[in-house]
């Protein structure tokens, strides 16, 4: 804890230190923001093409020979290329959307606000992690344009189909490549990124202000970080370990005696299986590193919207810490029938079941709290609560693949596709956009048109459900993911509802440019916000203007008296009190 | 607008949950021995996200249409059993529910799995590769010859790699394209990947298993119901691979007798 400002740099006054190459937590967060909202329009895009693809698989898409002359001859997609598309479309969703925009993003320009800190204990390395990550998403991106074409691997990018170059089809020779550099650059942009966060609710935390009274959001990104300093060391290493079985001709994860296109592979000794569990020992943490912090925003937003704080801070704060804990052990559910041992899936099966349990608190505390508060509905309050809904059927479907014995009808299929993008795609979304709504007036100074927001959320909203619901439907009729085309008998009655989620997912696409102009008016000339517009008590609403100063609190830092979610306060002079009130309080709601 | 939205979850809910109801996309049915354990997994399974799922959706639903309409004077209410009365019901029901779950559905994992297959279930070798299934039965003398990676060649028809002219045991394995297997009688089938990694998924059977390059795995399964399936490829394999099938007969003792001669008569 210090309370002293210890400002460890100038304020900038060229244009490239101001903008650019920036310091300032606050610019590098709405940098990885930028970054978060470019990488999420081309990932949407790329689903449009794949769900067309899906509905109509003969359609030309016009002007889609431009991007691929041999991927989509006449605007038609390939299978290889629809593989590719997809590959990219998650690879960008997830380390580039999913992980960039809640936690990078708002966890940048809000945590030492919260916190009452002046900025993070290590700006160069925090200028670093994003300019390093913006590198990450250039080289996954020049892909396209090389060679044949990206990878074609999936996100999960199992060898042997990863590691032995190009004789396994197109973009396996230098998009693998490409695809692991970018991973493990983005790796070492989120290793550096945690750091600062952990340091920084350690270290910076501004006088009064104890563990227990950072805001949840504040805890969220906290915990979150902690998960990604374990999980990305993990992956970069096999980043690593799998460019070098292309260049350095090592075996890491391929066996001996392989025959691909009429030739042995010239590797041996490696193990295609390790691959696997190294992915995964990232790939499970890396789920709750998508929704950790969408639970801390949508709790972080909640409370002032509810005008009460939640049931109980602590009981919350143990049920993400518990989550994050056992998103290490349960990550064997993902190779339930990979040919690990079966015992070991029942071993991995038990922590998967566990982890259901943390979940339902989170849920019923915030359905807890819902009980009896005077609920304002505005769009970031809408998008929470509709966090919450997807969070509860997402969650919900995970209890069937827990089960290695259901498992068995439902791996790789439709049923999966559907679970994760519920749980920690949409809903992930929706904690981003009630962030991005709440915290809109702080960062720009402007508030965001509520009625756009509104449209917005309702197409979304509706149009989540339209298409991800039925992605269950698909995968219980036994529809395998990851196919371009249906050639299947048993495959050809499913083509209908095929074509009613490819017309969901392009109107619901559609409805987030709605979101994009509200954001970009509202960015000029939205209307001015008022100091803290939602009656808000974290120290991101103390501080002299909005935006904030370059070191928040105008060269004197905060001294917080109070837990960070004081609403309904009996006896108070408004019914909230600030965490930086100096007020007493007799009936507040005070755990620390 | 806080009472639209109760209404438009609500809808949603039971909208979801019709289909489901009403069977409209199924699973088809179960021609396996092991098959009726794992779909009563699912059943019951599905009862109980069904309800967790019905229940949560509904009181979120109750919950904003009734506490958004407060007055400015209204007080604050305060759930009457607070946070602990959460933690212990999702401890007890939750827990309860998942772990009951967890538990009966060792059985049906433990059937196929850790069940070793019958002294006299009828070994089959499955390979697969870009994009295709090969299959290979051992004939006469229930032996599959060595297997020689370096003579694998797709022209030559020569699948598996095997050297029928010097191994004695090879000169009587049957390879073919199509499976075919008789019916009520244990399969042992021995899975074996060429060059990727591939899947044998046939949703009939429930039957789900990887192939794993470098580890050679099997699965064993009877079948009871004659007909013609199909066999998918789960794993992501290349360019082609939702492409890559094959055919599964399952026939009637002696029609699988003739087919496997005729088979051998081609080889």
């Amino acid at each position: 804890m210090h309370d002293v400002p210890v400002h460890h740099h100038a304020p900038p006054t060229s244009f490239l230190r101001k903008h650019v190459f920036s310091l300032d937590h606050k610019v590098i967060g709405k940098q990885y923001y930028g970054l978060a909202l470019i990488a999420v329009f081309v990932g949407m895009i790329l689903s449009w093409l794949m769900r067309i693809h899906l509905g109509w698989t003969n359609l030309a898409i016009p002007g889609l020979q431009l991007l691929s002359k041999s991927g989509a001859p006449g605007g038609i997609i390939t299978p290889e290329y629809y593989l590719q598309l997809m590959t990219m479309h998650a690879t960008i969703m997830v380390f580039f959307v999913l992980t960039t925009a809640p936690f990078a993003a708002f966890g940048n320009y809000f945590l030492p606000i919260q916190v009452g800190a002046e900025d993070m204990p290590f700006p160069h390395f925090n200028m670093m992690s994003f300019w390093v990550t913006f590198i990450g998403f250039v080289v996954l991106m020049s892909s396209f344009f090389v060679g044949d074409g990206p990878t074609l691997g999936g996100w999960t990018q199992y060898a042997p189909l990863s590691a032995v170059g190009a004789v396994s089809g197109p973009g396996q020779g230098t998009g693998v490549v490409l695809w692991a550099t970018a991973i493990a650059i983005f790796c070492i942009g989120q290793l550096l990124g945690s750091l600062n966060f952990i340091t920084t609710t350690l270290d910076m935390r501004t006088r009064g202000m104890s563990m227990w009274r950072l805001p949840f959001s504040a805890w969220a990104w906290f915990i979150t970080s902690i998960m990604g300093l374990t999980a990305f060391a993990v992956l970069m290493p096999a980043c690593i370990l799998l460019i070098l079985d292309h260049v350095a001709g090592t075996s890491f994860f391929v066996p001996g005696n392989l025959v691909i296109n009429g030739q042995i592979q010239p590797h041996s000794g490696g193990s295609t299986l390790l691959w696997q569990h190294l992915f995964w020992f990232f790939g499970h943490p890396e789920v709750y590193i998508a929704i950790v912090p969408g639970m801390g925003i949508v709790s972080h937003v909640l409370t002032p919207n509810l005008r009460r704080p939640l049931l109980s801070h602590r009981v919350m704060v143990y049920s993400m810490g518990a989550l994050a804990v056992l998103s290490y052990m349960v990550y064997g559910h993902h190779m339930f029938v990979s040919g690990m041992n079966p015992v070991s899936s029942l071993v991995f099966s038990f922590p998967t079941l566990v982890i259901t349990i943390p979940s339902t608190i989170v849920v019923l505390i915030w359905m807890g709290s819902l009980y009896g508060a005077k609920l304002r509905i505005n769009s970031p309050s809408l998008f929470a609560l509709g966090f919450i809904s997807m969070f509860i059927t997402g969650g919900i479907s995970g209890f069937f693949l827990a089960q290695p014995s259901i498992d068995i009808m439902l791996h790789a299929t439709y049923f999966v596709v559907g679970h994760f993008h519920l749980v920690m795609g949409v809903a992930a979304m929706f904690g981003i956009f009630a962030g991005t709504y709440f915290w809109f007036p702080k960062m720009f100074g402007r508030m965001m048109n509520e009625t756009l927001g509104k449209i917005h959320f309702w197409l979304s909203f509706v149009g989540a459900y339209c298409i991800f619901m039925p992605f269950h439907y698909l995968g219980i009729a036994g529809n395998v993911r990851r196919y371009p085309a249906f050639t299947d008998d048993y495959l050809q009655p499913l083509i209908p509802l095929h074509r009613f989620i490819t017309v969901a997912a392009v109107l619901t696409g559609i409805a987030q440019f709605i979101f994009l102009y509200n954001l970009v008016h509202s960015r000029f000339w939205g209307k001015p916000a008022p100091e803290n517009p939602w009656e808000a008590t974290s120290l991101e609403w103390s501080t002299p203007s909005s935006p904030p100063p370059f070191d928040n609190f105008g060269g004197k830092l905060p001294t917080v008296y109070h837990d960070p979610h004081q609403y309904g306060v009996e006896g108070a002079s408004a019914d909230y009190v600030m965490q930086t009130s100096p007020e007493q309080i007799k009936s507040g709601h005070d755990e620390a | 607008m806080a009472k639209l939205f109760a209404v438009t979850i609500l809808l949603i809910a039971i909208g979801s949950a019709i289909p489901i109801l009403r069977h409209t996309w199924d699973a088809p049915p179960d021609i396996s021995t092991h098959g009726t354990l794992i779909d009563e997994q699912m059943s019951d399974t599905m009862v109980e996200a069904g309800i967790s799922f019905l229940v949560s959706q509904i009181l979120l639903a109750f919950f904003i249409w009734k506490f958004s309409s407060s007055r400015p004077s209204d007080k604050i209410k305060t759930f009457p059993g607070g946070a602990k009365t959460i933690v212990w019901a999702a401890f007890l029901l939750v827990g309860t529910e998942v772990l009951a779950l967890g538990v009966f559905g060792v059985k049906a994992w433990a059937n196929v799995y850790l069940t070793p297959p019958s002294a006299n279930a009828l070994p089959i070798q499955v390979q697969a590769e870009q994009f295709a299934f090969y299959f290979r039965y051992p004939g006469p003398d229930g032996t599959f010859g060595p297997v020689h990676p370096e003579m694998i060649n797709g022209a030559t028809e020569n699948f598996f790699g095997i050297d029928q002219t010097n191994d004695a045991d090879s000169k009587d394995d049957i390879v073919t394209a199509e499976m075919a297997i008789p019916v009520n009688r244990e399969i042992h089938l021995l899975m074996h990947a060429k060059d990727v990694g591939h899947s044998f998924f046939v949703p009939e059977l429930r039957v789900q298993q990887d192939f794993v390059p470098g580890l050679d795995l099997s699965v064993h399964f009877t079948a009871t119901r004659i007909g013609r399936y199909e066999i998918v490829c789960t794993q992501l394999c290349g360019l082609g691979h939702y492409n890559m099938k094959a055919y599964l007969s399952v026939l009637s003792a002696q029609n699988y007798d003739d087919w496997l001669k005729k088979q051998a008569a081609l080889q």
